[in-house]
């Protein structure tokens, strides 16, 4: 693996021990590298970004840290625990929450119902027995959160509307809801900003924002959007070809030269 | 292009909608000659509403579209294409059980015939240097941004009478964006009229010489975009349907 050009040092996460610990991730395609010894740690309530040209590998570690994908090297930690071999619902109970690069919605059931279901998936007492005989209605606590839920997004207006009569920018919320649903420590956000205009962006990383501060769950970010990132996120780690290229603080980062090369251009 | 010179499109009061949905509310307006064009708006203003009614994907319900002085409201978007009208559109279009090279063949076959597909092919593994490297893989096995370069590098290579683009910095890296817009600058430099669908209003304005804002199904605001001053004081405002100046992170990301 090439040096990364802003170096840090190990344990920069911050004091506390990490709540995610990546160690040498390597995953292959049909014989192409899509990731090779990748390392990555998020501090708890930590900020995380990471960028990198299209095709780098950002999706695929997403994937991997969430068993998505099983990687052919490397481990995963979520607060100590090992969890590389995992499934993903194991996973996203002890806490890894996600939302995807293009809207993975689920067609016909409202808002509402996303986070009903949500609920229930963590609980893991959903019963098809009860569904086939409909009595697997909410009870008042399920309601509750939900209805909590509806509020934090700023959903009201749509929250017994089916999804996918929202705007991408409403669906974006939807996902972000339902990712917190799950009561994450850590939230891996997929280009969240990918196809909202710029009202919509602003709108959404100001409720992400307010949402962490409040939640103090920790973030993992892949974004494009570079204003978004440099806005949210503390510290940037850099991928391309699969390999970390440079972390660091987000403006040394953002501000390197090897970054601005592979990455950013002139902007 | 002089402002006299004949249109090469122009939409007279058009109207459309999805089903019991009016999308599209008397939209008028015309693009040059080998004029570029961006079409601005937040989402769910119309834009992509327009874009699919000019390269013939959907039929207005009332007005009039007319192509090289030809009324073309009702023509079929295969006709249209072959008029010298293409579509670049949102998001991925790629054959995901195909290579990234039976992808482009496939296009370039259609196009230039056997001999020219072999030289279109070099063309864009020039401009997409990621998609040469990848030529053997299966589109469906690529991220995310190469899926969407497989999917430009289909049409970006052609210099129709019309390219027509539908958010094409969507899911791209920076520096990847600013290549494209270099490609597209070349192509327009090759004659060809240009109508830019994008949310970065800043990168269309560095290419375009009208400007046409949607709001609401409706054109809140079109002219020359020297006419129209700085755009942080009519173009921004108008895309966030704001009498003031937009807010300064929006400025900013524009």
């Amino acid at each position: 693996m090439s040096a990364p050009s802003v170096t840090e040092q190990p344990g920069s996460a911050g004091p506390r021990p990490p709540i995610l610990e990546a160690r040498a991730i390597s995953k292959r395609f049909a014989g192409i590298t899509a990731l090779s010894d990748v390392d990555m740690q998020v501090a708890p309530g930590e900020l995380v970004g990471l960028i990198g040209p299209n095709g780098a590998g950002k999706t695929t570690f997403f994937n991997c840290l969430l068993g998505m994908l099983r990687p052919e090297g490397g481990t995963v930690t979520l607060e100590g625990r090992d969890i590389t071999g995992l499934p993903v619902y194991k996973r996203a109970r002890l806490g890894i929450g996600r939302t995807f690069q293009r809207l993975e919605l689920f067609s016909g059931m409202t808002v509402r119902e996303h986070f009903l279901v949500t609920e229930r998936a963590r609980r893991g007492t959903g019963r098809l027995w009860k569904d086939l005989l409909n009595l697997a209605k909410p009870t008042a606590e399920e309601q509750d959160l939900a209805e909590n839920m509806i509020e934090l997004t700023g959903l009201q207006a749509e929250a017994d509307k089916a999804v996918e009569s929202l705007s991408l920018g409403r669906g974006r919320l939807v996902e972000l809801g339902r990712a917190l649903m799950t009561q994450p420590k850590l939230l891996l956000l997929d280009e969240p900003s990918s196809g909202l205009d710029v009202r919509e962006t602003a709108g959404l990383a100001d409720k992400l924002a307010a949402v962490q501060a409040e939640r103090e769950f920790a973030v993992l970010l892949v974004e494009h959007d570079v204003e978004m990132v440099s806005s949210l996120v503390t510290r940037l780690y850099v991928l391309d070809f699969g390999e970390l290229i440079a972390s660091g603080p987000t403006a040394a980062v953002l501000g390197d030269e090897q970054v601005r090369r592979a990455y950013l251009g002139d902007m | 292009m002089t402002a006299a010179a004949p249109p090469l499109l122009e939409l007279q009061d058009v109207e459309a909608s999805y089903g019991p949905f009016r999308s599209l509310f008397g939209v008028s307006f015309s693009i040059a000659e080998g004029g570029v064009t961006a079409l601005l708006g937040g989402n769910g203003s119309g834009k992509t509403t327009v874009v699919r009614i000019c390269s013939g994907l959907l039929h207005p319900i009332g007005g009039q579209i007319r192509y090289q002085g030809q009324d073309v409201t009702t023509q079929r978007a295969f006709r249209l294409a072959r008029l010298g009208v293409v579509h670049a559109p949102e998001g991925r279009s790629v054959f995901s059980t195909l290579t990234v090279e039976e992808n482009l063949t496939l296009t370039f076959r259609q196009c230039f015939g056997r001999r020219e597909a072999r030289a279109a092919l070099a063309r864009a593994y020039d401009l997409f240097p990621r998609l040469g490297e990848r030529r053997r893989q299966l589109a469906g096995t690529l991220s995310g941004g190469e899926q969407r370069m497989l999917s430009l590098a289909r049409v970006l290579v052609r210099a129709p009478s019309l390219l027509i683009t539908d958010e094409l910095s969507l899911g791209l890296a920076p520096l990847v964006i600013d290549e494209v817009y270099e490609t597209l600058a070349t192509i327009h430099a090759s004659g060809t009229a240009l109508l830019v669908v994008e949310q970065h209003v800043r990168q269309a304005l560095s290419l375009a010489d009208h400007v046409v804002v949607m709001g609401k199904g409706r054109v809140q605001l079109s002219g020359r975009t020297e006419e129209l001053g700085d755009i942080s004081e009519r173009i921004l405002p108008a895309i966030h349907g704001e009498r003031a100046s937009g807010n300064g992170r929006g400025a900013a990301r524009a």
